[in-house]
């Protein structure tokens, strides 16, 4: 049964990390969508940003987090998402603004985040260089292993610190998001622009102010996305495209401008890049025998090698634009 | 233009703005050639209009019917892709083995299962229910898939341990840039079929998405490309460097560039004066109205932006061709498709000789802007040092280009914003 506790090591719990981070993100651009009508291409770089500002920090004030007893990335997340909601409002003011006051096509403003982009890889690049670094510095990430009480089981079930962190990041910034959107003034105000800009104009909304505070919860979930998902592996600066594809396929999935659907798509394009990538052989070869002889199980029964994982979020994103273009939970009408 | 009386045809003015700009581009282009020599010079005029030919595919598709391709990329790499395979010799290696037989068997195995599921969909025909239909189909596939690629996946890797890789087809290059083409724009078809009833967005994260997809492939697939090996020399259409010489030779590649270049924009610009242009800039500007007037508007669409991806294609042939290797991981979204996006918004989008101009211009601008940039940091480093006695940090040369990904970033903003329509802008004639 050992081949049941990979596949929990390889599929549950690595879908739930990809998952996770891509819900974070998916969440973010679905919320920019629903108030300013516009893909926002710049959202995995401003992960990225988040993420560097992490590394700064932490290269800044090492040994912070011993005294929390947290790795110090962790302590330096908060005022990473401060710094990043700042930026996010600062873009917004500086770029997007004066092309939304000339009332622009929703694509040139997606022309106008591409720009964004690069200009976040050139900054990125330029103060925290171009080559993948841990987030853990001088420090040492915790590795559980939880032994599972049965006779046939003798491997473990692994969980690292950052993974659990992660867990814990995601389920309190969903519970967070949801009270925010359900419950405050401003959440309401959010979700009538979202449904009607002109009639929450109308009704005395402060349109600025909502979109100020759209970019400051993107900015921020961004940063926190960004930063798992250093924690999880390594930092990586040129991520940008191979993050922002699973981000819209997993927006575009649960409906785009619906929040809960996004977290629910980040998981569904999570979960299947991981089981497309999951060697399918090692939980077959223990029924060899019962298969009949002709059938020879081949060594890799992958669905796609790893390095094509890319192609995951791009198949699922086009089936279901061919399929149901609203996504799964019935998104804003996007024609 | 408003202003115009319908009654008077506006008298052709004189076009001294395109004068001007080209003068000064001209003044550019011999400043360079007296600067860094003829054999650079030159190869920088063939780059620029192998870039040209991207800019005026891109320009169809955003500047003709305002559809945005962030993947431009993906195209001009399988273009190089059709312009490598076509052009390499053969390799014997491995056409005298068995494997070209067991590779076509692979394939004939691909083409069967695709043709049992797409039976497979079509079950309900014969009064199966659709659900279990669809549940067939899907079970059919992942099996058939599964198996399939397993054949074609021990196929590769004996190709890969046996003969490396499975060469070329020896045939003249231009036999690859025509198949580039088309390889582009049936890509662009497949793309363009799924996307262009949608929102524009969905567009623009779709070529984004198969781009990168296009690079992963020919990056992987060594029994294809090599991947990181690279494969290199290719061989040109015109008489090669070691016959002529640098200079004469690429003057040579240049004018079959240039001549491409000139056909293209002719057709293109009958096309565009024709009633399949007005129609596509009227589905442009009032999809609605034009909708109403029984244009068949995503069929038009479709054909345009498979049109852009050809020409795609095809400059990304040429371009391979005349760097004379092929290298998957040279393809980048910075050279490949925002620096096209910025000779495009910047020369005049919809404006064919504006989009001839941004090209040239923009890739003066870029080829200049390296060594412009190393000098800058090496004059701010010793500059630095001298004064403040400040210890430079290390990697300084590749900083240095990292500032350029910025630069091509506020640039697209700041056009955007300021210039919308471009240095040379489109020019609306109003049938009175």
């Amino acid at each position: 049964m050992n081949e049941l506790v990979f596949f929990i090591n390889n599929v549950i719990v690595a879908g739930s990390v990809t998952g996770s981070i891509y819900a974070i993100g998916a969440v973010g651009v679905t919320l920019i969508f629903s108030i300013m009508r516009f893909a926002h291409f710049a959202h995995a770089d401003m992960m990225t940003f988040g993420a560097a500002m992490v590394l700064l920090l932490t290269l800044a004030f090492p040994g912070v987090g011993s005294a929390v007893g947290l790795p110090t990335a962790v302590v330096m997340l908060p005022l990473a998402m401060a710094l990043t909601a700042l930026l996010a409002v600062g873009v917004d003011r500086a770029f997007y603004k004066p092309l939304r006051a000339h009332g622009v096509k929703p694509i040139v403003m997606v022309i106008a985040s591409l720009g964004v982009t690069l200009m976040l890889q050139g900054v990125i690049r330029l103060f925290a260089g171009t080559s993948g670094r841990s987030l853990y510095i001088g420090e040492r990430k915790e590795i559980y292993r939880l032994e599972l009480p049965f006779e046939a089981i003798t491997r473990p079930v692994i969980v690292t610190e950052p993974q659990v962190i992660l867990f814990v990041l995601t389920i309190a910034a969903v519970v967070g998001l949801h009270l925010f959107l359900s419950r405050s003034r401003l959440g309401k105000a959010m979700r009538a622009m979202s449904d009607n800009p002109d009639l929450a104009l109308a009704s005395g909304i402060n349109t600025n102010t909502i979109v100020a505070v759209t970019w400051v919860i993107a900015g921020s979930l961004a940063a926190i996305a960004g930063t798992l998902l250093s924690l999880d592996v390594t930092f990586k600066p040129d991520l940008s495209f191979f993050l922002l594809l699973p981000i819209f396929a997993a927006a575009i999935v649960g409906g785009v401008g619906h929040p809960y659907g996004a977290i629910a798509g980040g998981f569904v394009v999570g979960f299947a890049e991981t089981l497309a990538v999951f060697n399918w052989t090692v939980l077959l070869r223990p029924f060899q025998q019962h298969f009949p002889g002709w059938l020879e199980l081949p060594r890799n029964l992958a669905f796609v090698g790893t390095e094509y994982k890319i192609v995951v979020p791009f198949f699922i994103l086009v089936a279901i634009l061919v399929w149901r273009p609203t996504g799964l939970f019935k998104g804003k009408v996007i024609t | 233009m408003t202003d115009t009386p319908r009654s008077q045809p506006p008298a052709r003015r004189f076009p001294r703005r395109e004068v001007i700009l080209f003068a000064a581009l001209l003044v550019a282009v011999l400043g360079v050639y007296a600067m860094m020599g003829v054999a650079y010079s030159t190869r920088m005029l063939v780059e620029a209009a192998c870039y040209a030919i991207l800019a005026l595919g891109l320009t169809i598709q955003w500047g003709y019917a305002g559809q945005f391709n962030a993947g431009v990329m993906g195209f001009v790499a399988l273009g190089g892709f059709a312009a490598m395979f076509f052009s390499i010799p053969v390799n014997d290696a491995f056409w005298d083995s068995e494997l070209p037989g067991e590779l076509g068997l692979a394939l004939l195995y691909l083409l069967g299962a695709a043709l049992v599921v797409y039976g497979a969909t079509k079950l309900d025909r014969l009064g199966v229910p659709k659900r279990l239909r669809t549940v067939i189909a899907i079970v059919l596939a992942v099996v058939l898939y599964l198996a399939v690629i397993s054949v074609l996946r021990g196929v590769t890797g004996e190709i890969e341990s046996r003969a490396g890789f499975i060469g070329g087809l020896g045939l003249p290059a231009w036999t690859g840039w025509i198949v580039g083409g088309m390889l582009a724009g049936g890509i662009g078809y497949f793309i363009g079929h799924i996307c262009l009833g949608l929102r524009s967005d969905y567009l623009a994260i779709a070529t984004l998405g198969i781009a990168e997809i296009i690079k992963a492939f020919l990056k992987n697939s060594d029994w294809l490309t090599r991947g990181t090996a690279t494969v290199s020399p290719l061989p040109w259409p015109t008489p090669g460097a070691g016959d002529l010489g640098f200079v004469l030779s690429r003057s040579l590649y240049l004018s079959v560039t240039a001549v491409m270049i000139a056909a293209i924009f002719f057709l293109l610009h009958r096309a565009y004066h024709a009633p399949w242009g007005r129609m596509i800039r009227a589905i442009r500007d009032n999809e609605v109205s034009a909708a109403a007037m029984g244009k068949d508007i995503n069929r038009r669409r479709l054909e345009i932006f498979v049109l852009g991806c050809i020409l795609m294609g095809i400059g990304g042939a040429a371009l391979t061709s005349f760097n004379g290797i092929f290298d998957p991981q040279g393809f980048l979204p910075l050279n490949h498709t925002f620096l096209v996006l910025v000779m495009v918004i910047l020369g005049g989008p919809g404006n064919n000789l504006g989009t001839i101009f941004g090209a040239v211009a923009v890739y003066l601008i870029w080829i200049m802007s390296e060594p412009l940039a190393l000098f800058l940091m090496q004059l701010a480093v010793s500059f630095g040092e001298g004064v403040f006695g400040w210890d430079a940090p290390g990697h300084l040369g590749s900083r240095a280009l990292q500032a350029r990904v910025f630069v091509i970033g506020l640039l697209i903003t700041l056009v955007l914003r300021f210039a919308p329509k471009g240095l040379l802008p489109e020019k609306v004639r109003h049938h009175g």
